[in-house]
């Protein structure tokens, strides 16, 4: 008899559900396919002036990130709600808010991590001069992790609902809209040669925050859901 | 409204007892399903959970393994109540559901083993022992979709021999088997039976278990 220890569940589920993305590769590529051409039609939509580009930048680049994670969140519980093995992710003897952090983590590394790698190229098509665009890659990398964590308790939440994306993004906007304003803040205070440490520790305090509470907040969800 | 007759003697006996629902009662919309249920399940005991079509049966099973909060009552494992000894409870319950609980982008033996991974896998079993139990060797390679439902049954039968746990919730387990599937389920859970585990079951075929005690409760 071999009783399975915390880290070798979340390494079970993150490898289980990174393993299931790879096998489903259209359905990783199509958020960020949708952020690169969000990106791309700015310039063609107000004009390749330098200047006004350089001043949405932050803002547009922040913007598509968050539509970007809307579009992917669903696959966090969806098509595990549809076949059953939510229920038996649910049975475990183990916390449910492991296995969310587990499932999280892996959303993040197949839907966050690669706007990471992405944004600095946009960035330059945007005129975003250098010093703001190591700022940007700071930002996101703050950032993203808590799309993925405010998502999952939306998810959570709405997974059993018939037509629940709607709802869904009615329930998760609004909670996105601080990451917006300090990601797109610091940017912007970097760009004009200001400070960015206070943007960006109420970022990292944005993070802790919501890597503490989201787990237990989406494992409550949950249990409401699949009942 | 059905007792099971080891209901009367709970209270008794309650210290040999392991999984009881107590006054359990179950509203699904303005439809009172079951109400003042009482059980008792003790190791060795197969209760085979009778009634027509929307009779509560799937709703009385998903309150006794957990998934489901009764609108009253309790159910209670070794005493307590399930929701306080969740991480003891959980260890030891398997519940198959009207869905198969397998990823069908994984092959069998990739299910199986991210089941072993998340429960108490049964050293006993290899994953390939667990799968040619229940006929299913050969399809190591084919991803789990590609599988007709019987197949699909069983490998989440599969499930149950590649992990230790003491109670069985089977819900509807012999649907989409063939003659032979059915027989291998009867053959499943007698062994279970035997070995001093607990099995709760809904089914409209009669079953014929060779060990252990058989109870039926209907909700009709």
């Amino acid at each position: 008899m071999s009783d399975a220890g915390l880290p070798k569940v979340f390494l079970v589920i993150l490898k289980r559900d990174l393993t299931l993305a790879l096998r489903r590769r259209a359905q990783i590529m199509n958020p960020l396919i949708f952020f690169v051409i969000v990106i791309t039609l700015f310039p063609l939509g107000v004009g390749p002036e330098p200047n006004i580009l350089q001043t949405l930048a932050p803002g547009v680049i922040w913007v598509a990130a968050l539509l970007a994670a809307m579009l992917s969140l669903e696959s966090i519980f969806h098509s595990d709600f549809e076949d059953g093995t939510l229920e038996q992710l649910l049975m475990t003897q183990h916390p449910l808010s492991v296995t969310i952090l587990a499932k999280v983590t892996a959303h993040w590394l197949l839907a966050g991590l690669p706007l990471l790698i992405l944004a600095p190229l946009l960035a330059v098509l945007l005129h975003l001069p250098g010093d703001a665009i190591q700022v940007l890659v700071i930002t996101l990398a703050l950032g993203t992790p808590i799309l993925s964590l405010i998502g999952a308790i939306g998810v959570a939440l709405t997974v059993g609902l018939r037509r629940g994306g709607v709802l869904l993004s009615l329930l998760v906007l609004p909670l996105y809209i601080p990451v917006l304003i300090f990601g797109a803040g610091a940017i912007d205070s970097a760009s004009g040669g200001l400070p960015v440490s206070a943007h960006l520790s109420i970022l990292g305090a944005l993070l802790a925050l919501s890597l503490s509470l989201s787990p237990l907040a989406a494992a409550a969800a949950l249990r409401i859901s699949v009942e | 409204m059905a007792l099971c007759p080891a209901a009367q003697q709970a209270s008794a006996v309650s210290s040999t007892t392991l999984l009881e629902a107590v006054g359990l009662e179950c509203v699904r919309g303005d439809r009172v399903l079951f109400t003042n249920l009482n059980l008792a399940l003790y190791p060795g005991q197969l209760l085979q959970v009778e009634g027509s079509n929307g009779a509560g049966k799937t709703s009385l099973l998903r309150i006794l393994c957990g998934l489901a909060a009764p609108s009253e009552g309790e159910v209670r494992w070794n005493g307590r109540a399930i929701h306080k000894v969740r991480q003891e409870f959980m260890a030891q319950v398997a519940y198959i559901g009207h869905h198969h609980g397998i990823k069908g982008d994984l092959t069998p033996v990739e299910n199986i083993r991210i089941a072993r991974g998340l429960g108490r896998a049964n050293g006993a079993v290899s994953i390939e022992e667990a799968l040619h139990r229940v006929g299913m060797d050969g399809y190591n390679d084919v991803p789990a979709r590609n599988l007709s439902a019987g197949q699909k049954r069983r490998v989440t039968l599969s499930r149950l021999l590649a992990t230790l746990n003491q109670v069985w919730v089977l819900d509807e387990p012999l649907a989409a088997l063939d003659i032979k599937g059915v027989g291998l389920v009867e053959e499943m859970l007698s062994e279970h039976l035997l070995h001093g585990g607990m099995a709760v079951v809904t089914t409209h075929q009669p079953l014929s278990v060779g060990h252990g005690r058989m109870t039926r409760l209907s909700l009709d």
